[in-house]
């Protein structure tokens, strides 16, 4: 294990829920993770199971109501989040953790020019002249290659491209130099010549400033070449974890092994025309009325009576591979 | 290829650069400069290429939803260029398009559903129960729960809100739908499903697709031929096998160079074409790829490679291949 003075970011147990009109449903259902000095994280997972509102919770900004933090603790740099108050909570956000959302236009001002909203970002947090924060924010645009930064400084959100504002977003997060950078699909707007300067770009600094890197990606390929430790989420709660080596070699959740098998091949290697790619059959099931047992049961292949019966354990299947199946022995022989 | 359902010729979309308090227009953003290309009946066109090339906008005049600079866009033969609203309405319903922000195009204060029964409304083709049957069976087919039909586009994740948009499209069954990203904010499962999906769409009833995605990987499997961009210009065109097993222009090599694979043992990403994207605006002389091509020539900086026939119905735009083909 490493050394406690080592971690970044310690969640336990942590439990977010939504009061919906169908009823309450646990977003996020007793997730613990770390992530460590200069370590990346990253967190997979199916459409919906919860990896945006984890995100969001570490930064107390999910939208309460309808939702709400109800238990663990977030604890960065020593200090538990959680017990924050609001005005402690602000002066932390955007400066020792940042963010980059998903949707860019959601969290970009439609009404102020890019380069404004950044030097507001910074002089929030920082120290600095009007000056300084104007030159600073042209130096991030600059760092995210967008091109002539001074320009597009100027310019409103609806005039950039969808990948330029991605960008616009990444440069905002990064310009305080967090310890902690959340990154919530940072890439899936840039094409991959762009993608692989980006995640050079943000290693780059992570080395430099001992960045820890919580990464949420749909792209396994992401994954593989630039974490260290990868979770699983699945309906809410953490069904995996496991160094990248681990999981990519044999993966113990059948969940984890369907979505391993939906990547798409590789253009170069010979495609059929139009082939059918394979998908795990089936969608999440309705968190507000979970089955009893395990959440993948409805479909997976493997499921035995138990698994609708009992909820399977977290366990450790040796060097911190950690799976929640009950069949997680036999995955990779029967699957 | 078969008969065309869409052709695009020579299309452009420039903005106005404005700057100062008398916003005098001081440049111009070259969007979109001189983009052409067919799309067959039941055919996929996948169209890649840098982020800012100018995708989006060929996405949206195709629609008409930005009003081209210049050039011809023509639906079925009929040139559909200038149509005034009225005069373009009987063509909406056969081109939809999916749009690569799913939260800035669903309205907030209307339900999922609504949302995905709105057009078929609107057209008159169903209501009551029979609209809500319809509305259900789309929510299935995207991988949506029907009982979801009641929440409110915030209420989703961003892929669920990718899949309302996708269920949206597909509600009237239109001839052409433009796919802007559809599936980059879904994970590769729900991803396999969506692809599926259209794929098979496409073989019952021979929908068109303008497929524009970063993953080049989703690319090859839904496309039949494959355009791609760079800088608001087409620079290599080819079937889908031919591409990516023969890719010819300097860009779209390094493009499928940096594809980052499923494994950690692979070698790690190492960015293969450095420097800076170009702007737009004052976009580089010659070839618009010669400030970062790796085999750029001297001529490069001043010549611009027309986009020639390399053989096999393969255009490319670069003068290493100049003699290879004959101009078109
Ligand atoms: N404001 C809200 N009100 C009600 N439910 C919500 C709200 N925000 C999210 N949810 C629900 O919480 C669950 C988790 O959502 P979350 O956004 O964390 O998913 P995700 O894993 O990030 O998915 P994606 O990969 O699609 O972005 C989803 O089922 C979603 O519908
Ligand atoms: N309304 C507008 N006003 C001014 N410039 C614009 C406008 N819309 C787009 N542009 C510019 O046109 C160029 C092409 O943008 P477009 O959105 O088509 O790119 P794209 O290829 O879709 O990129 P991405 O992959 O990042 O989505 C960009 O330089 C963009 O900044
Ligand atoms: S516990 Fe049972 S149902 Fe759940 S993943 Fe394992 S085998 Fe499948
Ligand atoms: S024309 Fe020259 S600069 Fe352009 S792609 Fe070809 S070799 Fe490179
Ligand atoms: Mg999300
Ligand atoms: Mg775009």
């Amino acid at each position: 294990m490493a050394d406690m003075s080592d971690l970044v970011l310690d969640v336990k147990n942590l439990r977010t829920v939504f009061f919906t009109n169908s009823g309450l449903f646990k977003a996020v259902d007793d997730v613990s993770f770390t992530v460590r000095r200069g370590e990346t994280l990253a967190i997979v997972g199916e459409s919906g199971c919860g990896k945006s509102v984890t995100a969001l919770s570490l930064l107390r900004l999910v939208p309460d109501p309808p939702g709400r933090i109800v238990g663990g603790s977030v604890t960065l740099e020593g200090t538990d989040l959680l017990t924050l108050d609001d005005a402690e909570m602000r002066a932390i956000r955007g400066n020792r953790i940042s963010m980059i959302f998903q949707e860019p236009m959601t969290s970009l001002n439609p009404v102020m020019r890019i380069g404004h909203q950044i030097v507001e970002a910074v002089r929030l947090h920082r120290n600095m002249s009007a000056k300084e924060a104007h030159d600073l924010a042209i130096e991030m645009l600059r760092l995210v290659r967008i091109p002539e930064p001074a320009r597009r400084a100027r310019e409103y959100p609806h005039q950039l491209s969808g990948g330029m504002r991605q960008r616009a977003m990444i440069a905002m997060a990064l310009a305080c130099r967090p310890a902690l950078l959340i990154a919530d699909e940072p890439t899936t707007a840039l094409d991959v010549t762009i993608q692989a300067q980006i995640l050079a770009l943000i290693l780059d600094l992570q080395k430099e400033l001992g960045t820890g890197l919580v990464l949420i990606t749909h792209d396994l390929g992401v994954v593989a070449q630039t974490a260290q430790r990868v979770i699983v989420m699945y309906a809410g709660k953490k069904v995996e974890e496991a160094s990248v080596e681990a999981l990519f070699a044999a993966p113990k959740h059948p969940y984890t092994r369907g979505l391993m098998a939906s990547i798409p091949a590789v253009p170069a290697s010979d495609v059929a025309p139009q082939a059918r790619l394979n998908e795990i059959p089936g969608t999440v099931p309705s968190l507000v009325r979970l089955p009893a047992g395990c959440a993948f049961a409805p479909r997976c292949k493997l499921a035995i009576k138990r698994c609708q019966e009992e909820y399977p354990p977290l366990a450790d299947w040796g060097g911190g591979h950690l799976a929640a199946c009950w069949r997680a022995a036999e995955v990779a022989e029967v699957a | 290829m078969t008969e065309a359902l869409l052709e695009v010729t020579d299309l452009k979309k420039h903005y106005p650069v404005r700057a100062g308090v008398l916003r005098r227009q001081v440049g111009t953003v070259h969007a979109v400069d001189g983009v052409s290309f067919a799309l067959g009946i039941g055919e996929t066109l996948g169209l890649v290429g840098e982020s800012g090339c100018g995708k989006s906008t060929v996405a949206r005049s195709v629609l008409r939803l930005v009003e081209p600079t210049s050039g011809q866009i023509r639906l079925r033969g009929e040139d559909i260029t200038h149509l005034s609203k009225t005069e373009l309405r009987p063509h909406r319903r056969s081109m939809q398009i999916v749009f690569q922000d799913p939260f800035a195009s669903l309205n907030p204060r209307m339900t999922a559903g609504d949302i995905v029964g709105e057009p078929i409304a609107v057209h008159g083709l169903a209501s009551g129960k029979a609209l809500e049957a319809r509305v259900a069976k789309l929510f299935e087919q995207v991988g949506l729960r029907p009982d979801q039909m009641r929440n409110f586009p915030h209420q989703f994740s961003g892929g669920q809100r990718q899949r309302i948009c996708i269920a949206r499209a597909l509600a009237l069954e239109p001839r052409l739908i433009v796919c802007d990203e559809p599936v980059s904010a879904l994970d590769v499962s729900i991803q396999a499903q969506v692809i599926n999906l259209l794929i098979d769409l496409q073989r019952q009833h021979g929908f068109s697709y303008l497929f524009i995605a970063h993953d080049l990987a989703v690319v090859a499997h839904i496309s039949h031929r494959v355009a791609v961009m760079y800088l608001g210009r087409i620079v290599e065109i080819a079937d889908k096998d031919e591409l990516f097993r023969n890719p010819r222009h300097p860009y779209t090599q390094a493009l499928l160079a940096s594809v980052p694979i499923a494994n950690p043992h692979a070698k790690k990403i190492a960015p293969l074409v450095d420097g800076d994207v170009p702007s737009p605006v004052n976009p580089p002389s010659g070839c618009a790829f010669h400030t970062r091509c790796r085999f750029a020539m001297e001529r490069c900086k001043t010549e611009r490679p027309a986009l020639v026939d390399a053989g096999v119905g393969h255009q490319v735009a670069c003068l290493l291949n100049e003699g290879t083909g004959r101009s078109q």
